[in-house]
């Protein structure tokens, strides 16, 4: 058995862009099948346009449109392609110099072999076949001697694109796997059990749970296990009305942090088994665990606590835990 | 060897709003940038250093900002540096670019700070369910309202404070014409509108915005070109754990430390007296009470009673958010340096309708995390004596 519990995550979410006016021009351009270019200061012609001039630091507004063919000034060759890359095949990552341009623009090559891209090829744009305002307008760069697509894809902007492009959407999914500390997997395992463990901190004496590796208030490494009560107080809480993307437990509901008697520090949990007009601090309450089958290496394993019907705890008990 | 002084002479901020979708991010921080190089009476080129802050990564998908933004912001051929201390960033990003000026080693530093929010959901990217844990995380507002909470059991607070500090800071914010959020409150309609995160209301939040602040900080030979300098006496930063054992969260140590240093520093004794406008931050109203404890302005148990008062109202005793504050504005990234920058322009002269007449010296003030980064300073009219 692995030392530590560790679980995938995914975090995903579309973000979105606010192009501003210069790469909307650009990504207008592509949508309509042209290449916009920024006129700089020192004489440049750079694809896409920078925002603001590298000399003068103003904001560009000198646009030229330049050509769909240029010449490869650099590239690499890609043998082993990942996700989210332009091919699943073998590719070529080129730098192309369109003509009427003096900066060249990062692209991908569609060539089948690293002896057929060379620096000072001639290429030329392939478009996609539906083009949005986007950098993936320019499906690849193809080389120029490769025959014309059939049918040629019409240029022009799409039928009933009349608007400029303001904005683009980038969605991130981003996959990696959560570890848990070795003391906080004993907790998760301990969970697994029934049972709620700490960890006491050989130096000021402290209780954590979820233990920590090392106490947050001297840094002192923390071994001794301590199985801590299944009562305890709520010290302070708050009752969520509000609804949230990504939320998994539907308002309202009491989001409390529960001191469990022996322990230093209070965790968030959820109560429930009364209203939630009627929750309070220092209301004594208990861990309602769910059935066992569901149970695994999670502090969802306790459903929520529940009041014990005993009196409130006295304020002077829990005050120096708010 | 003692610190250089240094002084503020450019303050630019863009017009906050819901969504600014007629500019990008580069572009947010030029509208900023470029109104406080015309404040300065200055041009990039006169720039020796740049130094950016924004809020956390997962708010806008930017990982690196320093790194795409480097040419728009006309850092090719400067130092740039990045700051990342959370919703504290903004008042540490200033600090930061204010030690290059005290420390020598640069003369002239510009400092933004961002966040677009509306390209992405704040509220979902503090919420991220945790493999293991109990998914009751409710974004800020959840994390912040059971301390309120605690906070109104400590002081015996009544529970209408909050309202009052929601309508002045929102009443306040109708003089700022770069306010996210325009539209007079009374403390009744603040009563009156949902409770999102009992006991915080919706008037009692901070908005969602889109926005940026810059500011040009200056050596001494550079600030007598200023007819206005606002000259830095005092900055700190202090940091905490998130989460010890006993740890007060209402009003946590690193914040009383960070006041007491900075006051010393700036040779303040008595701040309520001589402070003479204070911009603190404050994203949910019930803050303004617990930072005047923490920062010195009044007793423990006793900020409720100052704001009750009026005594932080525009014509009170120590006017705090005179701005309208982040309960008006609040593009995260660049909140704190929003404090910052309306300390400046306070002292400076130069605050349009929200000056406070005769304003000499001003709290800029700044925290993250949760109540876990402190950044502060104090800017005066006058340099600075020792």
């Amino acid at each position: 058995m692995s030392r530590t519990l560790s679980a995938p995550v995914t975090v995903a979410f579309d973000y979105t862009r606010s192009t501003g006016p210069v790469l909307g021009r650009f990504l207008t351009g592509l949508r309509d099948g042209v290449v916009v270019a920024g006129r700089t200061s020192d004489g440049h012609v750079v694809v896409p346009p920078p925002e603001y001039d590298p000399v003068t630091h103003a904001a560009l507004e000198d646009f030229v449109e330049v050509s769909s063919e240029g010449t490869v000034t650099s590239w690499t060759w890609v043998p082993e392609p990942v996700k989210h890359q332009p091919f699943d095949r073998p590719f070529a990552f080129a730098l192309v110099t369109l003509d009427g341009a003096t900066r060249p623009l990062l692209h991908a090559l569609d060539v089948s072999s690293p002896d057929e891209v060379s620096t000072g090829m001639r290429v030329r744009i392939r478009w996609a076949e539906e083009r949005v305002g986007a950098i993936t307008d320019i499906a690849c760069f193809e080389p120029s001697d490769s025959p014309a697509p059939d049918p040629a894809a019409p240029l022009g902007a799409p039928a009933g694109a009349v608007d400029p492009v303001t904005g683009i959407v980038v969605p991130v999914s981003l996959d990696y796997t959560y570890a848990a500390s070795p003391e906080e997997s004993a907790f998760y395992r301990g969970l697994a059990e029934g049972r709620i463990l700490g960890q006491r901190c050989p130096s000021c004496g402290k209780v954590y749970v979820p233990p920590r590796a090392a106490c947050p208030s001297d840094g002192t490494p923390t071994a001794e296990e301590v199985e801590l009560s299944q009562t305890g107080t709520v010290t302070t809480f708050c009752i969520v009305n509000v609804p949230f993307l990504g939320q998994r437990i539907t308002p309202p509901y009491v989001s409390a942090y529960v001191l469990l008697d022996g322990a230093d520090i209070a965790f968030l949990h959820l109560i429930l088994d009364c209203p939630a007009d009627e929750v309070r601090m220092g209301m004594r309450v208990k861990a309602v665990w769910k059935p066992r089958e569901e149970w695994g290496t999670t502090i969802e394993n306790i459903s929520h606590f529940a009041p014990t019907g005993d009196p409130d705890a006295d304020f002077d008990t829990y005050k120096h835990h708010l | 060897m003692a610190k250089q002084p240094a002084a503020v002479v450019g303050v630019g901020q863009t017009h906050h709003r819901a969504q600014r979708a007629d500019v990008s991010m580069a572009g947010l921080c030029r509208e900023a940038i470029d109104r406080a190089l015309a404040d300065a009476g200055m041009t990039l080129d006169d720039i020796d250093a740049i130094v950016v802050g924004k809020a956390p990564d997962l708010f806008e998908g930017v990982m690196m900002p320093e790194l795409f933004l480097a040419e728009s912001l006309g850092a090719a051929g400067k130092p740039l540096l990045r700051v990342h201390t959370a919703g504290s960033v903004g008042g540490s990003t200033a600090i930061v670019a204010a030690s290059l000026v005290q420390s020598g080693v640069h003369k002239r530093v510009l400092t933004v700070a961002y966040e677009k929010q509306s390209e992405s959901n704040a509220m979902w990217a503090l919420s991220v369910p945790v493999p293991f844990n109990m998914p009751v995380h409710a974004g800020a507002g959840g994390y912040f309202a059971p301390h309120v909470r605690s906070y109104i059991r400590r002081s015996g607070a009544p529970t209408h404070v909050g309202a009052i500090v929601a309508a002045k800071d929102r009443t306040n914010a109708l003089k700022n014409p770069y306010a996210h959020l325009r539209e007079a409150k009374t403390v009744e309609q603040v009563l009156a509108s949902q409770m999102l995160w009992d006991p915080i209301r919706y008037d009692e939040t901070c908005p969602s915005s889109d926005g940026a602040c810059a500011l040009v900080i200056v050596d001494e030979d550079t600030a007598a070109a200023s007819p206005n300098p606002a000259w830095i006496h005092g900055t700190v930063m202090r940091s905490e754990a998130t989460t010890a054992a006993e740890r007060d969260q209402v009003n946590p140590q690193a914040s009383r430390d960070a006041a007491a240093a900075l006051f010393k520093q700036a040779g303040i004794t008595s701040p309520i007296d001589e402070i003479d406008a204070a911009e603190i931050y404050v994203p949910f109203s019930w803050f303004e009470p617990m930072w005047l404890e923490s920062l010195g302005f009044a007793e423990e148990g006793g900020g409720w009673k100052l704001t009750e008062s009026g005594a932080t109202a525009m014509d009170g005793r120590i006017p705090v958010n005179c701005s309208g504050g982040v309960m008006s504005s609040n593009p995260i990234g660049a909140s704190g340096m929003l404090r910052f920058g309306e300390a400046a322009l306070q002292v400076r002269g130069a605050a349009g309708e929200h000056q406070v007449d005769g304003a000499r010296k001003a709290l800029g003030h700044a925290y993250g995390g949760g109540s876990q980064f402190f950044a502060m300073w104090v800017v005066g009219a006058d340099k600075p004596t020792s």
